[in-house]
């Protein structure tokens, strides 16, 4: 490269979990006054290496050298000292505290805390780079992106230069976006060293400077953004070239299958959640559900899934041969025993779709263990159909009698939705069904969703990535506040219009 | 010279999973320097050869056939009780009520005894107090649970309270049913005409416990694995989201289980007042409740495994009893030898869990 001296040069890192080889001789330079996207499917080593970085994980070899000087750090404490601050994908904030408090809480300054001057410094942050936040504001009153931006703060206010961000947008709208890539350049531009962790190639395009992918725990290269192409990363990415169209078929036959009326939801400490949403899934159809995240659409489904108690409106489901039968108050064995096979892929793959600890035939039996009359399980059949989700879907896993929580992301959701649709379901739903996956096992769940919509299943689709829901969605109901803020058809859609009918209610209205 | 910065000195890295055969080697490793740590306790404290404390140890559990029976009796009085916990505790229903429970059984029984002798024919007594001892233990079972489910109150705490309101309990009819009168105890019940005293079995008076309690290790351990309820059990265990998820209704697995887990406790109660004490005093279950949770947790709530933890515990209880007698040491030696050797026994569990690295001597050049 150029004589530049990088502020990070990591050589020969390796870092092994049990047998697994998280992270295998990987070279990486991280250059100051540059953002630099670490890319790799999910598994590849990407969040490992750069919590070697931080100081949460000791490399078992390798060496670091900070401003080619060689460090050992051993604890976050250590890499703060070395100016480097990490943001990770979950917030470690306290809820209860203000963004003043939390920025300074575990800092050791001399004297007595001054929490004026505190918000002055950060007002000073804030102003250098173009944050907007209220240093006084407490946590829980504060949405997703303000939290975000209260953790870089945090991390900016103890003097890191060199910030590593896991994942920053996955959380974020397309706006809130915006507003977080023109902070990040800014922060180049102020000469700090950038490192986003992400998966989502068009930000890399978007953002950064340079590229550097792993793959299996594998360094594979690195090259200036501009001088490579979204295919190319794909392809060096996953190691062998990959088509980047999601399919959309028409849909054959749409009938009426489930109506949503005017349904309202209040969480237990009397939040509204859903206020008079109206809407009708079709079958053979995937209706994407747009949003911020934390605007109704969990409780959306579960309502449908027979989970969460509503307090009022109607959902029902419609026979093929127009018989409706009313869906609230009833739990989900209720739902089952109507005949209803209603499918549900939670958000939670782990937490709720799945129990973590329990290996893939004792999954496969979560539905079906009611089956037969007698006091013993039959453990025959869901041995049966692990081994046909394993095969079909190619789930890799050393065998079916392997726990799930050993499985990668992409594996659990696999093994999830095949268990589903192995029900043979009319209605699909599905929570941010590739959160977290890498591209090859988010173009299978794609290619399982819509083989679903074909073969007559109305599917609900709820999603964060904005791209995606525009390229698989027939049409796209988008939520705000709990309120259904519009429904448009998704071919010709545009990001933009949606985006801000996420944010605000009716979308452009305001601009028209 | 650039200087050659070092890492920790050891750090800990966490294992994937180790074959079983390592994993016994580890415990058996355990066992073995559990044993040298005792023996060099066992020296420094007391000047005694550590050889002839195992040998006395192994002598009190099994040195002649009677002690052979009673260390088995009292294995399968703690087995029943570890079975009785763990149904509980597979659920993550920290039950530590199990003294209590069982100790419902004993006054159930007892009360059976006493009250009903003269009333009923000896076999329907026998009959009445199995099915009061287990109502009774289910009873001290259920209260918890109810309030568990419907107000989701800590079950920990509930438990060990409902251990001391049957203690008192007791305590109260100790002193109603006394004999003689102002004894403060009860005394055998029933001593001349043996009246609902459980029956011997080929001529054994240790047999009938040992064998209900083997018929119990495998009716528990095909419940919990082979049926529907135990497949429920555990996954309300592992993520009462996913249960309700599937339709299973959580309250009523946490009622159904804890039921289970008081009748069985009712039913070891059984078998200490009316197959081996015949009589009810306020220590009469001895700690074995919490004993219980440690077989249960040792076995990783495997009844089969439960067979091997059990025994050893109460071996080591007899043995260590038998070396403060034979060499006049105070009671408490044996506790501290059972104390060094479970601390070994629990503790190597880290190492199958983790393996602790060293920095390499000499530091490879970059």
């Amino acid at each position: 490269m150029d004589n530049k001296t990088p502020a990070v040069r990591m050589r020969n890192i390796t870092k092994t979990f049990g047998p697994v080889v998280a992270n295998d001789k990987v070279w990486l330079d991280i250059y100051r006054g540059e953002i630099l996207a670490l890319l790799g499917e999910n598994g590849s080593g990407k969040t490992t290496l750069m919590n070697m970085l931080s100081g949460i994980y000791f490399p078992d070899e390798g060496q670091i050298s900070i401003d080619g000087r060689e460090v050992v750090i051993r604890s976050p404490k250590d890499a703060f000292d070395l100016g480097i601050g990490m943001i990770h994908q979950h917030f470690k904030l306290v809820d209860v505290l203000s963004a003043a408090e939390n920025i300074v809480l575990g800092l050791h300054e001399p004297g007595r805390l001054d929490l004026e001057k505190v918000a002055e410094r950060i007002r000073g942050i804030c102003n250098a780079y173009g944050f907007e936040v209220d240093p006084h504001q407490k946590i829980y009153d504060m949405s997703v992106s303000q939290k975000q931006t209260v953790e870089i703060i945090k991390v900016l206010y103890r003097g890191a230069d060199i910030l590593i961000l896991d994942e920053p947008t996955a959380v974020l709208t397309p706006q809130e976006t915006d507003k977080l890539f023109a902070v990040l350049r800014n922060m180049r531009n102020d000469g700090k060293a950038v490192v986003i962790i992400t998966h989502k190639l068009h930000e890399v395009e978007e953002l950064s400077d340079r590229v550097a992918i792993l793959r299996h725990g594998q360094f594979i290269g690195d090259m200036p953004t501009k001088k490579t192409n979204a295919q190319e990363m794909t392809n060096m990415m996953v190691g062998h070239a990959v088509s980047l169209n999601i399919e959309r078929p028409e849909p054959v036959d749409p009938k009426p299958r489930i109506e949503v009326k005017n349904l309202t939801v209040r969480s237990i400490d009397g939040v509204l959640k859903l206020d008079d949403v109206s809407f009708t899934a079709y079958s053979g159809e995937i209706l994407g559900i747009a949003g911020i995240s934390g605007c109704g659409q969990k409780e959306l489904l579960e309502s449908i899934a027979g989970l969460q108690p509503t307090e009022g409106g109607s959902i029902c489901y419609i026979e093929d041969n127009g018989e409706r039968e009313e869906l609230i108050g009833k739990d989900p064995l209720a739902i089952a025993d109507m005949g209803v096979s209603l499918s549900f892929v939670p958000e939670d793959r782990l937490g709720m779709g799945l129990v973590g600890n329990m290996d893939l035939a004792d999954n496969m039996m979560l539905r079906s263990f009611r089956r037969g009359r007698g006091f013993f399980t039959d453990r025959k059949s869901p041995k049966k159909l692990a081994q046909d989700v394993v095969h079909d879907l190619e789930v890799s896993t050393p065998s079916i009698s392997t726990p799930v929580r050993r499985l990668s992301g992409g594996n659990v959701q696999k093994v999830l939705v095949g268990r589903e649709i192995a029900s043979a379901p009319t209605v699909l739903l599905t929570a941010y069904a590739v959160r977290g996956l890498d591209i090859n096992s988010s173009y299978t769940i794609y290619d399982l969703i819509n083989r679903q919509k074909q073969a007559g299943v109305a599917v609900i689709y709820v999603g964060e990535d904005l791209d995606v829901l525009l390229e698989l969605a027939d049409r796209i109901l988008v939520l705000c506040g709990g309120k259904v803020s519009g429904i448009v058809p998704g071919r010709g859609a545009k990001k933009r219009d949606v985006g801000m009918m996420m944010t605000r209610l009716g979308g452009n209205a305001a601009n028209e | 010279m650039n200087k050659q910065s070092k890492g920790p000195l050891v750090h800990i890295v966490k294992r994937g999973s180790l074959p079983w055969y390592a994993a016994w080697g580890i415990r058996a490793l355990a066992i073995v320097l559990a044993l040298i740590a005792c023996a060099l306790v066992t020296t420094v404290t007391t000047g005694e050869n550590p050889i002839q404390v195992y040998a006395a140890m192994i002598d009190g559990a099994f040195g002649t056939a009677r002690k052979t029976w009673i260390t088995f009796q009292n294995m399968s009085v703690l087995l029943c009780i570890s079975l009785a916990v763990t149904p509980a505790f597979r659920m993550r229903f920290w039950n530590i009520g199990a003294e209590g429970q069982t100790l419902a059984g004993c006054l159930a029984t007892a009360a059976c005894m006493i009250l009903l002798a003269d009333k009923l024919p000896n076999w329907l007594l026998i009959c009445t107090m199995i099915l009061s001892a287990i109502a009774a233990g289910a009873v001290w079972g259920l209260i918890p649970a109810i309030f568990k489910a419907k107000w989701n109150t800590n079950e920990t705490l509930f438990t060990l309270m409902m251990n001391y309101v049957a203690t008192q309990l007791v305590a109260y009819f100790v002193i109603l049913w006394e004999v003689p009168k102002g004894a403060g105890k009860i005394g055998i019940i029933n001593q001349s005409s043996e009246l609902g005293w459980l029956p011997q079995l080929f001529g054994s008076k240790y047999l009938l416990s040992i064998i209900v309690v083997a018929i119990a290790t495998i009716l528990m351990y095909l419940y919990l694995n082979y049926t529907k309820q135990g497949y429920e059990i555990a996954v309300v265990g592992e993520s009462e989201r996913t249960a309700r998820y599937v339709g299973i209704k959580v309250e009523k697995v946490i009622i159904r289980t804890m039921a289970i887990s008081g009748a069985v406790c009712g039913l070891a109660g059984l078998l200490l007042v009316g197959g081996i004490n015949h009589t009810v005093t306020t220590t009469i279950v001895g700690g074995r409740g919490f004993t219980a949770v440690m077989v249960s947790w040792l076995a990783k709530f495997d009844p089969i495994i439960m067979i091997f933890t059990s025994l050893l515990l109460v071996f080591l209880e007899r043995g260590a009893s038998e070396i403060s007698t034979d060499f006049g040491l105070n009671q408490s030696f044996s506790d501290i030898i059972t104390g060094i050797i479970l601390f070994f026994i629990i503790g190597c569990e880290f190492f199958i869990n983790y393996k602790i690295s060293f920095r390499k001597a000499a530091g490879k050049e970059g």
